[in-house]
């Protein structure tokens, strides 16, 4: 079949590979019919994930139907149409039983290698390196999913692909950003990234009963489509005093919650250094700008939930802010399996929509191209999505 | 002084030769049954269980219902070196027992233990070459 492969630093090519294969009793083969972009992508795209082996397969958010399925598959039919979430979790576990399926204690097949990086191994997810998991991308034809009775959710029949490939991990991301960050009616919200994890966050957060929600980016499309689909209102970071604005609106207070959903910077980084791929200790380290701001504009005693994708070490964290505040900082991948049949009900009730996400469609053959506009955010691409089967 | 080799290193059996028993690190994992699940008639559970005579082992109920801490380590005399230089040269006794334990939680937990997706090396492809996309400018 054919899948987008990382070949090197900044270098894609969609090549034959082997068809997936069952593997265990509860997995499943998806035919994928949309698999997306995702900034969590970029670190590893420029080379900053340790552990990313050329040939590997890219894509964690997807939609498809299913094709084949393990002995001790349940819930799911072959010709089913499922959105699988991302991350993948046992629902077994400790961790899972608690809501928390990226920490899943069972999510991932190569056992303890994830140790040298966080401590303890996650869950696991697609299309990321083999301490993620081991488990091929989605971009490509067919992917396997393990424990499919509880990562692939059958997506309503009112609810279109180009909607729903969104309930994989943006919108879910987006809904834990808002509810872990403890949003109540009545706060004020602020959202630095106009992305799509940033703005499904906005429309979280306004469902959650938020009375102002203010989204952050320098990319005027992206800022205009945060208005125009969440009802935000935005500030332009290179047009203004940021922290200053939020004070303004804020009645002095500063946001009640802050939630950072930038992650890596433009373009994806520095690729990761000799030493670091040596220690397996993760990316080089980085500069949080987004979370900097964001922990020095928050209210006394208010959230910081920091969303994106943060690879490894950070400098000029500012933790005595963090505790002179009172601040509550959190910060998590995404859990999808709690929230998906939550988003998509409410995506077949037109309460969440996502599609106008999707700026940019592509077939497989044309994913490298797709990257290169997404990373690049070029000519206002917010997510490129393929269609590997046309 | 026994040698038993098991996943690759070498485990010392110093207990015969007088060297204290416990001086080996516990290696525990919470598994999210009871003991008598994990080990009905006190059977060792798989893949511990070929390790029976070069370990001890340890169960007790782990606090708020979270199912049963299982410690295991080395019986004793374990010459290793530390943390990562024992990776590096290849003989982490304490790495092997954690993913062994890993292993045994999973099997409670799940059933079976998750397989990753087989490298491409490992399996030819298969149809009609592919099509080269273009690459990414760097």
């Amino acid at each position: 079949m054919r899948a987008l492969c990382w070949e090197g630093v900044d270098r894609l090519a969609v090549r034959q590979v082997p068809d997936p294969e069952l593997r265990n009793a509860h997995d499943m083969i998806v035919r994928v019919r949309r698999s997306t972009t995702c900034g969590a992508d970029l670190p590893m795209l420029a080379g900053r994930v340790p552990g990313l082996a050329a040939g590997d397969v890219l894509g964690h958010e997807f939609l498809g139907e299913v094709a084949e399925v393990g002995p001790a598959v349940r819930r799911h039919r072959v010709g089913d149409r499922v959105v699988v979430c991302a991350a993948v979790a046992c629902g077994n576990c400790w961790y899972c039983r608690q809501g928390l399926y990226s920490c899943c204690d069972n999510g991932t097949a190569t056992g303890t290698v994830g140790e040298a990086a966080w401590g303890q191994p996650t869950g696991g997810c697609y299309g990321h390196p083999r301490t993620a998991g081991g488990f091929a991308g989605s971009h490509a034809e067919y992917v396997r999913v393990p424990y499919a009775d509880v990562g692939a959710f059958t997506v309503p029949d009112p609810v279109s692909d180009d909607r729903a490939v969104f309930a994989s991990d943006a919108a879910p991301a987006g809904w834990m950003g808002a509810e872990l960050g403890a949003v109540r009616p009545g706060d004020v919200v602020a959202v630095w990234g106009a992305g799509a994890v940033g703005q499904l966050t906005a429309q979280a957060a306004t469902v959650l009963g938020a009375e102002r929600v203010i989204v952050i980016d320098r990319y005027p499309e992206r800022l205009r489509m945060a208005e125009r689909h969440t009802g935000a209102e935005t500030l332009h970071y290179e047009h203004t005093d940021v922290p200053a604005e939020l004070r303004e609106r804020s009645g002095g207070r500063g946001p009640d919650v802050c939630v950072e959903a930038v992650g890596v910077a433009d373009g994806g980084g520095r690729p990761v250094s000799l030493a670091d791929r040596f220690t397996g200790r993760g990316g080089p380290v980085e500069d949080p700008l987004a979370v900097r701001e964001a922990v020095h504009a928050c209210r006394k005693g208010g959230t910081v939930f920091v969303s994106g994708t943060f690879t490894g070490f950070v400098d000029a964290f500012p933790l005595g802010a963090v505790m002179h505040k009172g601040l509550t900082l959190r910060s998590a991948r995404q859990h999808g399996q709690r929230w998906i049949p939550m988003l998509l009900d409410r995506m077949a009730r037109d309460e969440l929509r996502t599609e106008h996400l999707a700026t940019h469609r592509f077939d497989l053959d044309q994913a490298p191209t797709g990257y290169a506009l997404f990373r690049d955010r070029a000519d206002g691409c917010v997510r490129a999505v393929f269609s590997p089967h046309g | 002084m026994g040698r038993l080799t098991r996943g690759g290193f070498t485990l010392l059996r110093a207990h015969r030769t007088g060297v204290d028993a416990r001086s080996g690190r516990w290696q525990v994992v919470t598994v999210g049954v009871s003991a008598a699940e994990l080990m009905p008639d006190g059977r060792w559970p798989e893949p511990l269980r070929p390790l029976a005579d070069a370990v001890e082992l340890h169960l007790r109920p782990a606090p708020g219902g979270r199912g049963t801490e299982l410690s295991v380590r080395p019986l004793g005399g374990v010459a290793t070196l530390p943390g990562m230089a024992a990776h590096l040269v290849g003989d982490d006794p304490d790495g092997y027992l954690r993913q062994v334990l890993r292993t045994v939680r999973q099997l409670a937990e799940t059933g079976e233990v998750l397989r990753a997706d087989r490298p491409a090396a490992e399996r030819p492809a298969t149809g009609p070459p592919g099509t080269d996309g273009p690459v990414v400018p760097g």
